[in-house]
């Protein structure tokens, strides 16, 4: 895949973007003034100690939250001042979310924790189904489609996870630690499906992680201290 | 979309079988209660309207007091033989007069014996009442006049006391005198209140006054109207001459009233509209108690399903389909109970309306209307919950143990 070109628009752009929790004496500077720009196609690990604002900005970048000061530009289009609908509606079309705790639906199974996103856009069912069952394919779990969460490993549960969170075909995939639940081998098996989807399918991935060995699945890492940038570098990619 | 929404709200309930019946129990026990009382009623209404209709309506019933729902009806003094003369001698168009008063009395012949209703009047009450004598003789003039020990039973006593031998020219015990059968009645069947209209024994009136009441007052009249004059007419010519008899002012109300059969049943009518009253009152108690109940568990589940919600938001659910589902979820289950409620209500109704021997009659317009109640419930008190629902911030709710 070509290096994007200098002068191509970002995907995702923050500009001096600062998040401030509370005020006074209790404030707290999440995020002190960040500009990053994330490319389509890149795959991207975000390090940093703890509470140096990783899940902040990535909150942010996945419109689950808004900046206090500083813009957030989609695709080169300001997306800051959006209300509460259209975020959801930017969430539902652009962008999927693998958490670190799964969270799947308990109680249901997979094929229709996979559906789910599917459901909100309104698409009929037998589409619907179709399309779960291609996903949970394309990370290995076409036997485990009925199969509820609590049937399935961790491993397994995170790819069912993954599949939710690519069956709308999303440009971005966003994850936080990603792999903070699982051991060393499940946790590569995870990486080794995420890289393949951004490497065969395109998709942008922003990853937090803090292991390194998880971050050198990326061919980018940003690092994060007290709320600002402090490294940013391309690396060859482990699996590549 | 609504059918998904409808799944999951059904998969919510059916989750948690035992919470989602007690929750809803407010609302069962409501619509249950109300269900089974309007259907016993509309039985027993349709009932008591046809026999009354069947007695004839060129019947006037002359009672002292007023009747109806929210009115005393023994505080005025009761009539007298005078009031009885003046009706047949001075109100044109009547057939007959017959003085009533009631008691109860044990009537012994033989080794049997048996309680039953005493009625004494004269033989108008005959025609009055379309009765007829169907072996034996009527009272004579003279035993009227005189109060004499005689009597007419009842195809009831007849049976119980006599059985298959005859009774007329028998004596039998009547309360506290001996009284000679004169004549049998023709077997009428239950009357408009299911009671039996031949577990009775008919004697001259003053034979009642003297020999059981000891009192010369009497409870009712029952006027006949001939079948060519208008009932309306004589009923006003009844009342302007008992208001003139009775010294009732000009602009006081009357201390009687006069009914044909059509009114009475309209007066029963009323007082089950004003029962039906109480009933919607009841009902709606019930229904705000089941409501609260609905919340009350909405509430919880909307706690207890935070993280589900955020999950939800964050994939890209919109407000309004988090505010959709939970409200269908409430509407869901408080229809829920309204059915079980509706069909309990009618199981009850059925077992009562067969143990009274009543007709079935299910309104469907209550039924439908006790439907659309507990879907309103459902609303009405599902919009708080799922709104808080629907409002929750992903972020802290995907934060959320
Ligand atoms: N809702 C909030 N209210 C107040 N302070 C918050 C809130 N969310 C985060 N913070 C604070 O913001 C700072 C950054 O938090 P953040 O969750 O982004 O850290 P992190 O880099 O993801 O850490 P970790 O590696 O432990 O997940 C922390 O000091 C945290 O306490
Ligand atoms: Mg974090």
């Amino acid at each position: 895949m070509a290096e994007p070109a200098e002068g191509d628009t970002p995907l995702i752009e923050f500009r001096a973007v600062a998040k401030v929790y509370g005020s006074g004496e209790a404030e707290v500077r999440a995020l002190a003034g960040v500009d990053l720009a994330i490319h389509r196609h890149e795959f991207v690990a975000i390090m940093g100690p703890s509470g140096s604002g990783k899940s902040t900005a990535m909150n942010i970048i996945g419109c689950l939250d808004t900046p206090t000061s500083g813009d957030y530009l989609f695709d080169g289009i300001p997306i800051t001042g959006l209300d509460r609908r259209q975020y959801t509606l930017l969430r539902r079309h652009m962008l999927g979310f693998v958490f670190q705790g799964f969270n799947l639906l308990p109680r249901t199974s997979a094929v229709e924790n996979v559906e789910l996103p599917l459901v909100y856009r309104g698409m009929p069912q037998r589409e619907r189904r179709q399309r779960a069952l291609a996903a949970l394919a394309q990370v290995g779990l076409e036997r485990r489609a009925d199969h509820q969460p609590s049937q399935l490993s961790g491993g397994q549960q995170q790819r069912v996870a993954i599949a939710r969170a690519i069956v709308t075909e999303p440009a971005v995939l966003l994850a936080d630690e990603p792999t903070g639940n699982l051991d060393t081998r499940t946790s590569r098996e995870i990486m080794d499906l995420v890289g393949a989807l951004n490497r065969d399918r395109g998709i942008t991935v922003v990853m937090v992680t803090h292991e390194p060995d998880i971050a050198a699945y990326a061919k980018r890492v940003v690092r994060f201290v007290d709320g600002r940038i402090e490294s940013d570098e391309r690396q060859e990619q482990v699996a590549a | 979309m609504f059918t998904e929404t409808l799944k999951l709200a059904l998969h919510a309930i059916r989750r948690n079988p035992l919470r989602s019946f007690l929750t809803v129990l407010g609302i069962v026990i409501g619509v249950a209660a109300v269900i089974a009382m309007v259907t016993i009623g509309n039985g027993t209404t349709v009932q008591v309207t046809e026999r009354l209709s069947a007695l004839g309506t060129n019947v006037l019933f002359v009672r002292p007091g007023q009747f109806g729902p929210g009115r005393a009806s023994n505080e005025a003094k009761s009539f007298t033989w005078r009031d009885v003369d003046a009706m047949r001698s001075q109100v044109a168009g009547v057939s007959a007069v017959a003085p009533v008063s009631q008691s109860t009395a044990t009537v012994i012949y033989g080794g049997a014996s048996r309680s039953t209703t005493v009625v004494g009047s004269t033989s108008d009450y005959l025609v009055a009442q379309n009765r007829i004598v169907a072996s034996g003789r009527g009272f004579l003039p003279s035993e009227e006049r005189s109060g004499a020990a005689v009597c007419i039973v009842g195809d009831t006593v007849r049976e119980k006391l006599f059985g298959s031998a005859s009774a007329v020219g028998e004596r039998m015990r009547l309360g506290s005198f001996s009284c000679e059968v004169i004549g049998v009645l023709e077997r009428k069947g239950e009357g408009g209140m299911g009671q039996d209209q031949d577990d009775m024994a008919l004697i001259p009136l003053r034979t009642l006054q003297r020999r059981i009441t000891g009192s010369t007052g009497i409870s009712a009249i029952s006027v006949a109207v001939r079948s060519d004059v208008s009932t309306t007419k004589v009923q006003g010519e009844l009342e302007r001459l008992l208001r003139e008899r009775r010294r009732i002012l000009p602009g006081r109300e009357d201390d009687f009233s006069v009914n044909d059969m059509a009114q009475i049943v309209a007066t029963m009518a009323s007082t089950t509209t004003l029962l039906t009253g109480l009933l919607g009152a009841v009902a709606a108690v019930s229904l705000l108690v089941g409501g609260i109940g609905i919340m009350n568990i909405m509430l919880v589940s909307v706690t207890e399903r935070t993280r589900e919600i955020g999950i939800r938001l964050a994939i890209g659910a919109l407000e309004g389909q988090v505010l959709t589902q939970f409200l269908v979820e409430a509407v869901a289950l408080s229809i829920f109970g309204g059915v079980v409620g509706i069909l309990l209500g009618l199981a009850l109704a059925w077992g009562a309306v067969t143990a009274m021997s009543v007709p079935f009659v299910v309104s469907v317009p209550i039924v439908a209307l006790a439907f659309g109640f507990s879907a309103l419930v459902g609303v009405v008190f599902g919009y708080f919950p799922a709104r808080s629902a629907a409002r929750l911030d992903p972020i802290e709710a995907l934060r959320h143990e």
